[in-house]
């Protein structure tokens, strides 16, 4: 037969002339069926002998078990992220910050040092996208984690508590309730408390408004305008300004109507700060907070 | 038949390696359809209501998948940055879906609940106005553009008939309601779909216009529901590798 004798001469042909390899390679391809996942049949599949070693908390018992389980890329994961010789400094420190307390962390110039290079990559990922990759926020927008202005307080606690459950800030809008000439007695009161302008009879209107009943805004504010940390309510005695864009506006007509604007419209809806204790490991939330709080600003 | 006369003959190879690499893909892909744990099983996973279906539509239409994927995979790397990796039952209302393998930009798999509205407002209108180093383009017609909702039975009617649970009949209601609850069933309803796409978007208002229905309400919607459907603290991590 003519077909016999072409085989014959292209197998001599093959292995005189380096083809091995392709004998080899399908040999490679038969143990590999072996070895991992490969051929399906029916409803399933061949799962192969291969096996991968991983570490994971039971769910039911809450306990840390060792697993043996068929090799498959999720398994491998599971292994890799447990594997000690991966990064071994890193999983150490984590478990010494995971165990201190943040005082003790604060105190610790080794850990400091952890945090700021770890805490730098979790807030770029996290963070950054609103707080700016410095933390310095976006007037009007984001805040500015780098000053000292908090609305929601800058101690440790209070950071700690604002990643975990997130932050919602309200203020009532004030254009349907007072009229445009008492708002403008309000932003008049509150340019005088920051030093801005100088007391005024306009003023002095705006001051009743404000710590009376027809604003209320001692409320929130405080009597002393100081702010109030459990409500997220700005401090307008100092010059940092969170919402209202004053230090960029040129003239006093034009700061006032800024800080108008805004007391008319309020907030509502619009100032939201996520709440992180789904998305992120109580270690990573621990992190961030004490990153946020060495950026220049904490209390 | 000679090897030297198919390499010699174009069409003879053409039609060859048709023939060869049909078969590699249908063994691949093909036992997909039939193997059990293709699809995992987890609680949760619903198709996406009327508004976030418009949504999708608009990812789509502007191309957004040209530049992120949505797709985690299981490497160390996109756990620490990304989170939890895709499970294939979160793409399983998908059609077509948008894992994609082309990240200019970051993956989205998990980008619902991340920021707030008003960010991916901002972010979508002038990225460069929150996030100074993006190269991503400014896309201010959403916010100026009403959404167009009137065609939701005909668009929805298509994706029942790729499989997606959107119900037409009573039955398929009642089905609805005992596998997703109330809620759920009555936006996947596809003749009250109108006043759930209305509902959603008065009550979560995601574009900041009240009382106006802009395409970014829908885009801002859809980019928010994004692979939070799964509640991953319920189960044993290990319980995921019995799938692969």
């Amino acid at each position: 037969m003519p077909g016999t004798a072409t085989c014959k001469s292209i197998t001599t042909r093959c292995l005189v002339g380096g083809c091995g390899l392709f004998y080899a390679s399908a040999v490679f391809a038969v143990l590999y069926w072996f070895i991992y996942p490969s051929w399906p049949v029916g409803d399933t599949w061949i799962k192969g002998f291969g096996t991968v070693n991983y570490a994971v908390t039971d769910k039911a018992s809450g306990k840390e078990e060792e697993r043996e389980y068929r090799w498959n890329t999720r398994a491998l994961l599971l292994e890799d992220l447990g594997d000690a010789t991966n990064d071994p400094q890193r999983k150490e420190m984590l478990a010494k910050v995971q165990a201190a307390s943040y005082d003790q962390i604060v105190k610790d110039p080794k850990m400091m040092e952890f945090v700021r290079s770890v805490g730098k990559g979790l807030f770029g990922d996290n963070c950054a996208a609103c707080h700016g990759r410095g933390g310095q926020g976006v007037v009007g927008m984001y805040p500015n984690l780098t000053d000292d202005d908090w609305l929601w307080g800058g101690g440790m606690d209070q950071i700690h508590e604002t990643l975990v459950q997130g932050r919602r800030g309200f203020m009532p809008a004030f254009g349907a309730v007072l009229k445009p000439d008492q708002l403008d007695d309000v932003a008049e009161y509150v340019l005088t408390l920051s030093g801005e302008t100088q007391p005024s009879a306009a003023s002095e209107r705006g001051q009743a408004i404000f710590q009376g009943q027809v604003g209320g805004c001692y409320y929130c504010h405080g009597a002393d305008a100081k702010g109030l940390q459990s409500q997220g309510a700005a401090n307008l005695t100092d010059k940092i300004w969170a919402i209202a864009d004053v230090p960029a506006q040129k003239s006093v007509q034009d700061k006032k109507a800024a800080i108008k604007n805004f007391v008319a419209k309020g907030v509502n809806n619009t100032r939201i700060m996520p709440a992180w204790k789904d998305r992120l490991s109580p270690t990573d939330i621990k992190l961030i907070a004490v990153y946020v709080h060495q950026l220049g600003g904490a209390q | 038949m000679r090897h030297e006369h198919i390499e010699t003959n174009s069409g003879l190879m053409i039609v060859l390696i048709l023939l060869v690499i049909s078969i590699g893909g249908l063994v691949e892909i093909v036992p997909l359809f039939y193997i059990n744990e293709t699809v995992e099983k987890v609680d949760g996973v619903r198709p996406y209501t009327p508004l976030e279906m418009r949504g999708r539509d608009i990812y789509v239409r502007e191309g957004c998948y040209l530049c992120h994927s949505q797709q985690i995979r299981p490497f160390r790397d996109e756990w620490l940055r990304y989170g939890h990796y895709s499970l294939a039952a979160e793409s399983q209302y998908d059609h077509p879906f948008q894992w994609g393998s082309k990240r200019t930009g970051p993956d989205l798999a998990r980008v619902g609940g991340k920021y707030s509205n008003q960010w991916h407002v901002q972010h979508l209108k002038a990225p460069r106005s929150v996030v100074p180093q993006s190269i991503m383009p400014n896309y201010p017609w959403l916010l100026e553009t009403e959404l167009d909702y009137s065609d939701l039975a005909s668009r929805m009617g298509a994706l029942r008939a790729t499989g997606v649970p959107y119900s037409l009949t009573q039955q398929e209601y009642d089905a609805n309601v005992s596998r997703f609850g109330k809620v759920v069933a009555d936006q996947l309803d596809i003749s009250q779909a109108q006043d759930s796409l209305m509902k959603q978007a008065h009550e979560k208002d995601f574009d900041g216009i009240p009382g106006q229905i802009t395409e970014m309400e829908a885009l801002v919607a859809y980019l928010q529901v994004l692979g939070t459907m799964v509640d991953f603290t319920k189960y044993d991590e290990g319980y995921f590798t019995t799938f692969r």
